[in-house]
């Protein structure tokens, strides 16, 4: 059963640097959530964050909740979020099969079954019979189906994607992004996704979020079409971005 | 101490030009200085294992040796000792480090920990195995920390702590020294995987730190320290100093049975200690086919174990527990070196005072004139050893630059041949060349049969940073008109100095680690402080045994130090000369 996943006022800072301010905001099962924003602005911060492995040397807090579990306080391991990231990460040693193997649910027992359900989703991506293949003789839009898919098998609650569509050319890019997009519809559960490519937050067709410096260096928060932003300072703490209500202006 | 691996980074592309002859002959010289005795060592076993040897009348092949070694008392046992003791230390060695590293690499204890073990790593064996002698004994420090209060013992109690039948002293020597290597190994072979990131991807599929190093890193890791493992378990099947020291010595382990017999004033015995020089290489190669084999059932075992998916590890305690086990290791080897120190300057020292009651330089100054002429000796040879070894391995690297890059897989291999060979099961052999070109005894001899250990450490420690060295300054060198030697002298040298006086100092700290060697090519009358200390710790005093091993412990150490120091002051220099310019 697939759960929002909602922020309560998570900011991010480096000792010199806010670099997200308290955002507050929920991303319904099926809805893709973009965030945009120049590179070292902090959106693959949030999402190492939420996916538990913010390195040392960020501050961070706030809470974060998949329907009514707090996962914030849980190991990276331990809160169902999958990431996708830029890199498919395919492990070396494994073949192709094994590497799906690793990532499919322990729910899925028994040998046959598993290399059955392996079978049927490598099937149903289109890259039937590449199971015994060592993932480095696939082509690059074959790796990144297969980092999707091992992803997928793991039947996480919550989706991130980390600009997954970064490194891939214009051509396979289109591609790979309905191939994304479907199988995350199909999966069901809240996507945030992270980019910098305004083609990436189109085709997700979704609520899109902006992240920006202000002039007064304090972090701001606004959608991409200019209207939504409630950020704003308070008196007891001026420097800091209090609260964000993220409002959906979409027609 | 073994010094950093080969590691896999290919020869960044140079440009090509045709070497001069001189360099033309390093590589060649290298594998002449380098096979030749190795080669015409093993044969000087086999021949007179099967009782061939004309100098000394053998001029039949009979199976008469291998008779007399059959007959030996004690000899099966000697051989299950040598089997049990090596195979204990490797496999703990190995569990621990793995065990350690699934825990704690990458954080912080980890990085402290490198610099608690560097003095462990750079201490010969024969000094550890003294040292962790004079903890373990029954009248040593540890029991002394206890006494009498936790055990009311006033008296050193009677039991064979030291040279204990089963070799527990000698296997627990041997894990106060291998463990520290082979966490150096595998540190750096962890260096060249994105071990983080791959963790991270593994976290994110729901997998548990333990769990996802030991299916994700772990099968990546091992073929890189594949060799330097091997190397252990042949080290520990087939050591001599450590296993005269702290092993049984009734029956001893099966090479120092050899060794026994090899220096018995009965000549005839030469043919039986050639046989169990043999028998000994026969049981580290088989030991090394059966690891391998190991290896290959784990990892089709482990495969299925990877694709059952489970998320979670029963191991995780255990990884916890390494960590404990290797940090007591690592103190045992600071101990070690400290107990020595500490007895070299004791005037008194009752059971069960934790302190000596009464310090004194004495022993010191007594041993001054007797200590002046190993320790030259010691230095001379490690100095020339070592020298030979970094001018060896430069000529061919740079050959290998100059010429292009080759294949070299198994080159990798026969760098490794002296270290998976067992010691005593070629320099027997060596010993009756040098005999026959009557160079034994000589100070050349001795220099020599180090370098066959010293190159192999060199070479390794030296081969990657100089491969990775940016082809890009030679190529701009060249270009503005350089030759290549000049290019060689003027860049790379400099450029890579730090690097140079590492491997240099490997190497002398290789040279001094080095017992069965000097013994044999300087057919017992070259004296080195290891050869002073081997001998000193059966029956020596613990003041004079202290002075020897603490010495010779600290040569290697000041070897290190010196060589960081002066990279670092000429980097210094450098980076002051270009702000003045």
């Amino acid at each position: 059963m697939s759960e929002p996943l909602q922020l309560d006022q998570v900011s991010i800072s480096l000792p010199a640097r806010l670099l997200i301010p308290a955002l507050s905001v929920r991303v319904m099962p099926g809805e893709v959530l973009t965030l945009m924003g120049p590179s070292g602005s902090g959106k693959s911060t949030l999402l190492s964050f939420l996916g538990g492995t913010l390195p040392g040397g960020f501050r961070a807090a706030g809470r974060v909740w998949i329907g009514r579990r707090e996962v914030s306080a849980l190991p990276a391991e331990r809160r169902q979020i999958g990431i996708l990231f830029q890199d498919d990460l395919l492990f070396p040693h494994l073949t192709v099969g094994e590497n799906l193997a690793f990532g499919l649910s322990t729910a899925v027992r028994g040998r046959a079954a598993r290399a059955a359900r392996i079978s049927a989703a490598l099937e149903e991506a289109g890259l039937a019979g590449l199971a015994p293949r060592d993932p480095a003789t696939l082509s690059g839009g074959q790796r990144s189906r297969v980092a999707l898919l091992r992803l997928l098998l793991a039947e996480p609650r919550v989706l991130l994607l980390d600009e997954p569509f970064n490194k891939l050319d214009a051509a396979l890019r289109e591609d790979f992004r309905r191939f994304v997009f479907a199988h995350a519809a199909a999966a069901g559960v809240p996507v945030l996704m992270v980019t910098h490519d305004v083609a990436d937050a189109a085709a997700a067709r979704g609520r899109v979020l902006t992240l920006g410096q202000s002039a007064d260096g304090s972090a701001r928060i606004e959608t991409a079409d200019g209207g939504l932003c409630d950020a704003h300072r308070t008196e007891e703490s001026p420097g800091r971005v209090d609260a964000v209500v993220v409002v959906d202006r979409r027609q | 101490m073994r010094a950093p691996m080969l590691t896999t980074t290919a020869p960044s592309s140079s440009p090509r030009m045709r070497p001069t002859f001189w360099l033309r002959q390093a590589p060649r010289i290298t594998m002449l200085l380098f096979l030749v005795p190795i080669v015409a060592g093993l044969a000087g076993t086999v021949l007179p294992a099967f009782g061939w040897l004309p100098a000394l009348g053998g001029r039949e092949l009979t199976f008469a040796p291998w008779l007399r070694l059959a007959e030996e008392p004690g000899v099966r046992w000697a051989i299950g000792l040598t089997l049990a003791t090596g195979w204990t230390a490797t496999i703990i060695s190995v569990l621990l480090v793995l065990g350690l590293c699934a825990r704690w690499h990458g954080r912080k204890p980890g990085r402290i920990g490198r610099a608690v073990f560097a003095p462990i790593l750079a201490a010969p064996h024969a000094a550890m195995a003294i040292g962790v002698g004079f903890l373990i004994a029954p009248s040593g420090w540890l029991v002394r920390w206890v006494s009498p209060w936790l055990t009311g013992w006033h008296q050193p109690p009677d039991l064979a702590t030291v040279q204990d039948p089963y070799g527990l002293a000698l296997t627990l020597g041997l894990l106060v020294k291998e463990v520290p290597y082979l966490l150096l190994m595998t540190l750096t072979a962890l260096g060249q995987l994105p071990v983080a990131r791959q963790l991270e991807a593994a976290a994110a599929l729901g997998y548990g730190r333990t769990a996802a190093w030991l299916k994700i890193i772990l099968p990546q890791l091992y073929p890189q320290i594949r060799l330097p493992i091997y190397a252990v378990l042949a080290y520990a099947l087939s050591v001599v100093d450590m296993a005269l020291i702290l092993g049984p010595s009734n029956p001893p382990t099966l090479s120092v049975l050899a060794l026994r017999w090899f220096t018995a004033p009965d000549v005839r015995m030469y043919f039986p200690a050639a046989a169990a020089a043999l028998l000994q290489l026969v049981i580290v190669l088989g030991s090394i086919a059966v690891w391998r084999t190991a290896e290959k059932i784990i990892a089709r075992l482990g495969r299925r174990w990877i694709a059952r998916g489970r998320r979670r590890s029963r191991l995780e305690p255990l990884a916890g527990l390494a960590a404990v086990l290797v940090s007591g290791l690592g103190l045992l080897g600071a101990g070690s070196l400290l107990v020595l120190a500490v007895w070299s300057f004791t005037a008194r020292w009752r059971f069960p005072h934790i302190l000596p009651s009464h310090w004194s330089a004495f022993a010191w100054r007594e041993q001054v004139g007797t200590i002046l002429w190993p320790l030259k000796t010691t230095l001379g040879v490690a100095v020339a050893a070592s020298a030979l070894a970094v001018v060896l391995v430069l000529g061919c690297l740079e050959y290998e630059q100059q010429r292009g890059p080759a294949p070299k897989s198994r080159s990798l291999w026969l760098l490794y041949v002296p270290l998976l060979v067992p010691q005593i099961a070629f320099l027997f052999g060596v010993q009756v060349l040098l005999t026959v070109s009557h160079l034994d005894g000589s100070l050349l001899a001795v220099v020599w049969s180090h370098l066959l250990f010293v190159l192999p450490y060199v070479f390794l420690s030296l081969a990657d940073p100089w491969r990775s060295l940016d082809s890009r300054y030679a190529r701009t060198a060249l270009c503005l008109g350089a030759s290549p030697g000049r290019v060689f002298l003027r860049i790379k040298l400099p450029l890579l100095l730090r690097s140079v006086l590492v491997a240099a100092a490997v190497g002398l700290a290789v040279s001094i680690d080095q017992y069965l060697p000097t013994l044999f090519a300087g057919a017992g009358r070259v004296v080195t402080l290891t050869t002073e200390a081997v001998t000193l710790a059966s029956g020596g005093g613990r003041r004079v045994t202290g002075i020897f091993a603490l010495l010779q412990a600290l040569v290697p150490l000041i070897a290190y130090g010196s060589a960081l120091g002066v990279s670092g002051r000429a980097g210094r220099r450098r980076v002051l000369a270009g702000v003045s310019a």
